[in-house]
């Protein structure tokens, strides 16, 4: 499966800080064929630094989608099946509007003159994304981590437009040990003088502190387990563990990729986002809500670790909505969705062809 | 004698019985649902809302895979979240005598579904006492095959000890069905029963 991001312009975005963003550009693929009803389109919901190219190879480069074992041809989102459609976030720097993009207003990139984005303003640009591409109901949104995040989102804020969520790895507002792990990645970025404000655009970036910001995000991504697995105490030379070799590589590789002034932007959103912001529960937050859900969990999941879905689970029974649970067995830690995915594909499958079944019945 | 021959459903008499209990287009919940085969059945043949819970996470997986939507628990802590009255029938079969509290579970059964289905192995069955009797050990038999140290069951109970039970809670006995194999009997149920089916309501 080759595939190519597109790009859709909108005019203008009103965002909930008050502030609009005019235009605003959406940067997106998708996969399969939308059928005559349109009943059969599902939104895919990236991860933090994820971004549009979720499956296939890329046209240009060759590179897999970052859930191509998820998405594809007979895979647990079946392009055979259904028409996915995948977008990168608003505040993003893969090809949607964010603090790298140009000012009209000034020629130069927004850098921190790019509003304040929250989760709600990522999910309402993909609702006019879903619009301009002519589809009124999603047959399902799912994402892992912060995708989770805006599936529960999408759930409440279009209750109509959403038949079905698959909120993987999430959870519906960050604790304070995932506010505090952001924050050192923050501050490791401010930290670095090339960050200069955030005024970098055209100079040396803040690379160092942008890596072991990655770095600190890497570890909580994996478990004690898969690291002992996966390391152990080896040596990679007689100075370097094989561990701080691995985080080191992958600091320096996502820093050719990803812009320190998304990663301030995202991480904050994702910190603020709490679907009980104004209301009084959880539960009251699923008040309208329509779709039904597929909610998993990992066991070795320490950074969204599995009372948090369970929390999400128990308010959506409690109003006695349709919601499917299971906590499946990984040492994968947090990466688990990305990684353990033979008995994911499963679940998404199955809770997929009977929600496809309700809705053309 | 009135007897009949129950034709099994996915290979369970209980199972037969329970689904000719349940009308068409209700919500149903099962509790201990396993792979979730009696719902999927239900749901495709009565066209019901069918949710399970289910303590194993690989039984709730093959649940979900085919469909069902399951809430991967331990059932004793998955009723407390649901609101009254959310289903028209929640089922217990063959895992009341596993329960922790299981009065609490019932109380709680019909607190959530406006009907209980209730299936349990009947331990005062002849072949229970009789084990008993003659070998002066904890009975091990058909129903009840473990070994006292490994089973499951931490609650034996009866035929007449459901009933009064029923009475002391005021609990209305809709129906009641005695399995002896494959046949349905009528006549000394408490003797003759190896598995007893109660359609209750408060």
């Amino acid at each position: 499966m080759i595939t190519e991001t597109q790009f859709v312009q909108f005019d203008s975005i009103s965002l909930d800080s008050g502030a609009i963003l005019a235009p605003v550009e959406v940067a997106y693929e998708t996969y399969g064929t939308l059928n005559d009803n349109k009943t059969n389109a599902i939104l895919i919901l990236h991860a933090f630094t994820g971004d549009a190219h979720a499956a296939g190879e890329d046209k240009e480069t060759g590179s897999p989608g970052w859930w191509d074992n998820m998405i594809g041809p007979g895979k647990g989102f079946d392009t055979h099946k259904y028409f996915v459609i995948s977008s990168n976030v608003l505040s993003g720097c893969r090809g949607t509007s964010g603090p790298g993009s140009i000012n009209p207003e000034t020629g130069c990139p927004y850098a921190m003159s790019f509003p304040p984005v929250t989760v709600a303003d990522m999910v309402r640009l993909q609702k006019m994304l879903i619009d301009h591409l002519g589809i009124k109901r999603l047959l399902a949104v799912s994402g892992g981590s912060m995708g989770a995040m805006q599936a529960l989102q999408w759930a409440v804020a279009y209750p109509e437009a959403v038949a079905a969520a698959i909120p993987i790895a999430g959870t519906a507002r960050h604790s304070p040990q995932q506010i505090a792990f952001n924050e050192v990645g923050r501050q490791a970025i401010m930290a670095d003088p090339d960050w200069n404000e955030g005024d970098y655009y055209g100079k040396r970036p803040p690379a160092r502190g942008l890596a072991v910001a990655r770095m600190v995000g890497h570890i909580t991504y994996m478990s004690d387990q898969s690291m002992r697995e996966k390391f152990g105490r080896r040596l990679r030379d007689q100075n370097q563990f094989e561990v701080e070799s691995y985080l080191r590589y992958r600091g320096s590789q996502f820093v050719d990729r990803f812009d320190a002034n998304s990663y301030l932007y995202i991480t904050k959103a994702m910190d603020y986002f709490d679907l009980t912001n104004g209301r009084t529960s959880l539960s009251a937050a699923f008040e309208n809500v329509k779709s039904r859900f597929l909610v998993i969990s990992f066991t070795s999941d320490w950074l969204y670790p599995s009372y948090q879905s369970l929390e999400v689970v128990r308010a959506l029974r409690g109003r006695n909505c349709d919601v499917a649970y299971c906590e499946l067995p990984s040492n994968y830690g947090h990466d688990a969705f990305l990684v353990n995915i033979a008995e994911q594909a499963e679940l998404v499958r199955g809770f997929l062809a009977s929600t496809l079944r309700g809705v053309e019945r | 004698m009135a007897q009949a021959f129950v034709p099994k459903l996915l290979g369970r008499s209980d199972y037969a019985i329970i689904s000719e209990l349940i009308e068409p287009n209700t919500r149903v919940l099962d509790l201990g649902c396993g792979e979730g085969e009696l719902l999927d059945w239900l749901a495709q043949n009565k066209n019901v809302d069918a949710r399970g819970v289910e303590i194993s996470g690989a039984r709730t997986q093959q649940a979900i895979a085919r469909g069902v939507s399951v809430f991967h628990s331990d059932l004793e802590d998955a009723l407390a979240d649901l609101p009254d009255q959310a289903f028209d029938y929640v089922i217990l079969s063959q895992t009341l005598q596993e329960t922790r509290e299981p009065l609490k579970v019932l109380r709680d059964m019909l607190r959530v579904g406006r009907r209980a289905i209730v299936a349990f192995p009947n331990f005062a069955h002849w072949s229970v006492r009789l084990a008993h009797l003659f070998t002066g050990r904890a009975p091990k038999t058909k129903l009840f095959p473990h070994d006292w140290f490994d089973s499951p069951n931490i609650h034996f109970l009866t035929v007449d000890d459901f009933e009064s039970l029923a009475s002391a809670e005021k609990w209305t006995v809709e129906r009641r069905m005695f399995l002896q194999g494959a046949r349905t009997i009528a006549v000394l149920p408490n003797l003759l029963a190896e598995v007893a089916v109660f359609l209750i309501r408060k």
